[in-house]
């Protein structure tokens, strides 16, 4: 995992540094500090690791371990349309699998994986708590319940076309050089 | 705890009761109709929020008067978003109406609130008795619940503490604070309230050996990990009635002396985190929560501590380790977390139900609680019913009902005129029950006995067209994936059973196989510290007990009966049914494998087909002419054209 971190990163991790100091260095706060940092970059790159493990005097592997072992902490950046499929029982009995793997399908990525142009990224999640409209899929914040396949290429169309819009919005307010 | 010196504490509730008195009256007072809107995760996911806006929108454009009253959610999920409408002018009852979207907010806005048309068409009930429209609680959704726990949730605003105090929200603790801890552990024990997270172990004496503990610091914990895929009823009282549970919390801390309380909620919940973030502050500042809370001399700090998303740490001793900021792994019991718990102290852990069971115990008595439910298990048991029912939700019943009635006769039965296949009870630690068992009493007990467990109270219902071997499956690779990996026998253990299958649901299981999965399981059973391992194999001991026939025909035939094994199945196109001109199959499918024949009839190119079964979906139904069979040899080849044929 050696994604470089972008300058917006690099000051975000800066601010973290200043915040660290007013959390304290108890070890049991290492859950809550990571979840900070989550909020903050949006994942844990292997700098920020480094960094609690070293405000906390304990290992760098001790920080992953803990890290690893739960589900909310990720390794890699999300995209800026992080997609959550559902695969709780309801989801899964109404056919939770089918629509992520369409999901991968279409956008060309396995779960856990982010695009390349970093617009589109895919998880499982084990319950969002919604069951009665399973299956469900959570786009950013926007939960899609019954969904289907053919549904599956409409969201990704939507976003790519909203975005399309958003830029040629942007063109036409430019000045003409 | 001693009562002295806590006398000063009912003048001052009296006056926040008064507060809340007349908030509440001119809310009932102000003109103009109230409109109460579910708001709680579910409701916003139905798209409670764009139906609010354009109810906002509405009003402001027709300049009708009205307030909105945003509540929490009553559990009624088919009906999402709902809205409850209370407009005495029009001469109409308080009147329920289900999925309200956001164009049929304008239309009640401009034709109910405006012109006093209620439109009949589009009411589920009404609230109250009347004449006029049929009652709610005249429907057997309603009726035969008894609500406890959830009375007040998708009644009262979450948000405003004032609307609980106005519903007799927080008076318990006036007369709590009166009498002596041991009064009020007596009194959870004479109620016979048993843990409501799964294992039902009595209360009442989880709290006493907490007291007895000679300790000055110790400590409650609010478990709120609900992990179990399928259960979301904890989620809902926290966002729905934050304020009961946070009374239950304090009554268990005056019971056994804690001066510090946690309520432990997964981060998967930001609403719930963030709604019982703000009730914390709220009844902070109003001196129910802190120091000398309500003028006595007991002293009560509570925060919020967010979990991370590990099953295993629904286990207590994984929970602790997991707020001492460690991987959450189960350790050794005893010493039990009552002796020697959060960083070394006495922890008295209790599920959000039960924490929320305390105040109504505590309001009507322990002789009250009893006469619900059976006599070893009183009270009230809340399911999520969810899967092929018509009417799920969230169920508060007794306990004692059958599963016939909840399933049948409260959640309206299974749609689609299919037939009941299994339910599957209490999530990965739970089994699945087939028809046999539907006149089985819910209670610990009898779960306990049939294989099952209580468990969380998530509750799947299954029609025909379910393969129970691919739901062994499915909870096995949630059990592997969520295993801490402590215990040799549930890391290995279920990594095994899953591989078998695995094997069996792409067709290549073995007939040792089955004879292997039921051996392993109970292995996995003797050899597993905590509740994650010892219940882990009890989706696939169940399932091979009451569905054998599954199982075999998965092994011997390579079949799949229920159509779910997508490696065991095929789909084609029946020629004689389908139309020539329709093209709704070929457009759907997201790997292009319906092709066009030379007769412009379609079929399937196996090679390429995903059987995400889409075509089924779309093919009309007056033709009807997509076909699912198993094993995938039956379907009839239907060739390709070469050339691809013009429209």
């Amino acid at each position: 995992m050696d994604v470089e971190l972008s300058a917006e990163e690099k000051s975000l991790l800066e601010q973290i540094k200043t915040d660290l100091a007013e959390i304290g260095n108890d070890r049991s706060k290492l859950i809550p500090i990571l979840q900070l940092v989550q909020q903050k970059l949006a994942y844990l790159p292997a700098e920020a690791l480094h960094l609690v493990a070293d405000h906390l005097d304990i290992s760098s592997s001790e920080v992953y371990g803990v890290a690893t072992f739960y589900n909310q902490f990720r390794f890699n950046p999300p995209g800026k349309n992080p997609i959550k499929v559902c695969l709780g029982t309801a989801c899964h009995v109404k056919g939770g699998d089918i629509i992520l793997e369409n999901f991968e399908r279409k956008l060309d990525i396995r779960e856990g994986e982010t695009t390349p142009d970093r617009e589109f990224s895919v998880d499982r999640v084990a319950c969002v708590g919604c069951c009665a409209l399973a299956p469900v899929t959570v786009v950013g914040e926007t939960v899609h319940g019954h969904m289907q396949p053919s549904k599956v290429e409409g969201l990704v169309l939507r976003t790519r076309i909203e975005k399309e819009m958003q830029e040629r919005e942007k063109q036409k307010n430019e000045p003409i050089e | 705890m001693s009562p002295s010196n806590n006398a000063p504490a009912r003048p001052v509730f009296e006056e926040i009761r008064r507060e809340a008195e007349t908030r509440r009256k001119a809310f009932n007072e102000a003109p103009g109709a109230k409109i109460h809107i579910g708001m709680a995760t579910c409701g916003i996911a139905s798209g409670a929020l764009a139906t609010k806006d354009a109810f906002e929108q509405a009003l402001a454009q027709s300049g009708i008067e009205a307030h909105i009253h945003t509540v929490g959610c009553i559990g009624h999920c088919y009906a999402e978003p709902y809205v409850i409408i209370d407009h005495p002018q029009s001469g109409f009852p308080p009147v329920f109406y289900a999925e309200v979207s956001p164009g049929k907010a304008r239309m009640l806005t401009n034709l109910f609130l405006a012109e006093g048309d209620p439109r009949f068409e589009h009411v589920l009930g009404a609230t109250e008795e009347n004449d006029m429209i049929p009652w709610v609680m005249e429907f057997s959704r309603f009726n035969q619940e008894k609500r406890v726990v959830m009375e007040k949730c998708g009644r009262i605003d979450p948000e405003d503490i004032y609307d609980y105090i106005a519903e007799d929200g927080y008076a318990t603790l006036v007369d709590m604070l009166q009498r002596s801890s041991e009064e009020v552990i007596q009194q959870i024990k004479d109620a016979g309230l048993r843990g409501r997270g799964g294992a039902g172990f009595p209360t009442g004496v989880k709290w006493e050996l907490a007291a007895e503990e000679p300790r000055d610091t110790k400590l409650v914990i609010c478990n709120a990990d609900e992990g179990d895929p399928g259960a979301y009823m904890d989620r809902t009282i926290l966002e729905s009635n934050p304020h009961q549970v946070l009374e239950g919390i304090i009554a268990c801390a005056y019971a056994v002396g804690a001066h510090k309380a946690i309520v432990y909620i997964r981060a998967e919940y930001p609403l719930a985190v963030r709604i019982v973030s703000d009730a914390i502050h709220q009844a902070q500042a109003l001196g129910l929560v802190g120091k000398n809370i309500l003028g006595s001399s007991f002293d009560l700090e509570i925060e919020v501590f967010q979990g991370s998303g590990a099953f295993v740490c629904g286990e207590e001793t994984a929970l602790i380790s997991s707020i001492e900021g460690l991987r959450g792994m189960p350790i050794q019991r005893p010493p039990y977390p009552v002796k020697k718990g959060l960083w070394g102290n006495p922890t008295v852990i209790n599920n959000v139900k039960t924490l929320a069971s305390v105040p109504p115990i505590l309001k009507n008595g322990a002789d009250w609680y009893k006469q619900i439910g059976t006599g070893d298990s009183p009270g009230t048991a809340i399911f999520s019913v969810v899967g092929d029912v018509t009417h799920p939700g969230l169920i508060e019943i007794p306990m004692g009902v059958t599963l016939r009635t909840l399933i049948f006769d409260i959640c309206g039965g299974i749609p689609n005129q299919k037939k009941f296949k299994a339910v599957q009870i209490g999530g990965p630690s739970g089994g699945c029950l087939p028809e046999s068992f539907l006149d089985t009493p819910i209670d610990f007990d009898s779960l306990t006995a049939a294989g099952a467990m209580m468990g969380s109270g998530g509750m799947v219902v299954m029609n025909e067209d379910t393969c129970t071997v691919d739901i062994s499956r499915y909870f096995l690779d949630f059990i592997q994936k969520e295993s801490c990996g402590k215990c040799t026998f549930c890391r290995i253990g279920t990594f095994h059973l899953l591989k078998m299958l695995e094997r069996m649901t792409e067709g290549q299981g073995r007939e040792e196989d089955l004879k292997t999965l039921a051996q392993l399981s109970e292995e996995i059973k003797a050899g597993s510290l905590c509740g994650l391992g010892k219940t882990a194999p009890n989706p696939v001991l169940t399932t091979l007990r009451y569905f054998k026939d599954d199982y075999e025909t998965h092994v011997k035939e390579k079949r799949c009966p229920g159509m779910v094994c997508r490696p065991l199945i095929a789909f084609y196109i029946d020629l004689e049914k389908c139309a020539r001109g329709c093209d709704a199959c070929v457009g759907c499918c997201p790997v292009e494998a319906v092709f066009t024949t030379s007769t412009r009839k379609k079929g399937i190119d196996q090679s390429l087909c995903v059987k995400c079964g889409e075509c089924v979906v779309a093919c009309p139904p007056e033709y009807d002419a997509v076909r699912r069979v198993s094993p995938p040899e039956l379907a009839p080849i239907i060739e390709r054209p070469a050339q691809p044929v013009k429209e």
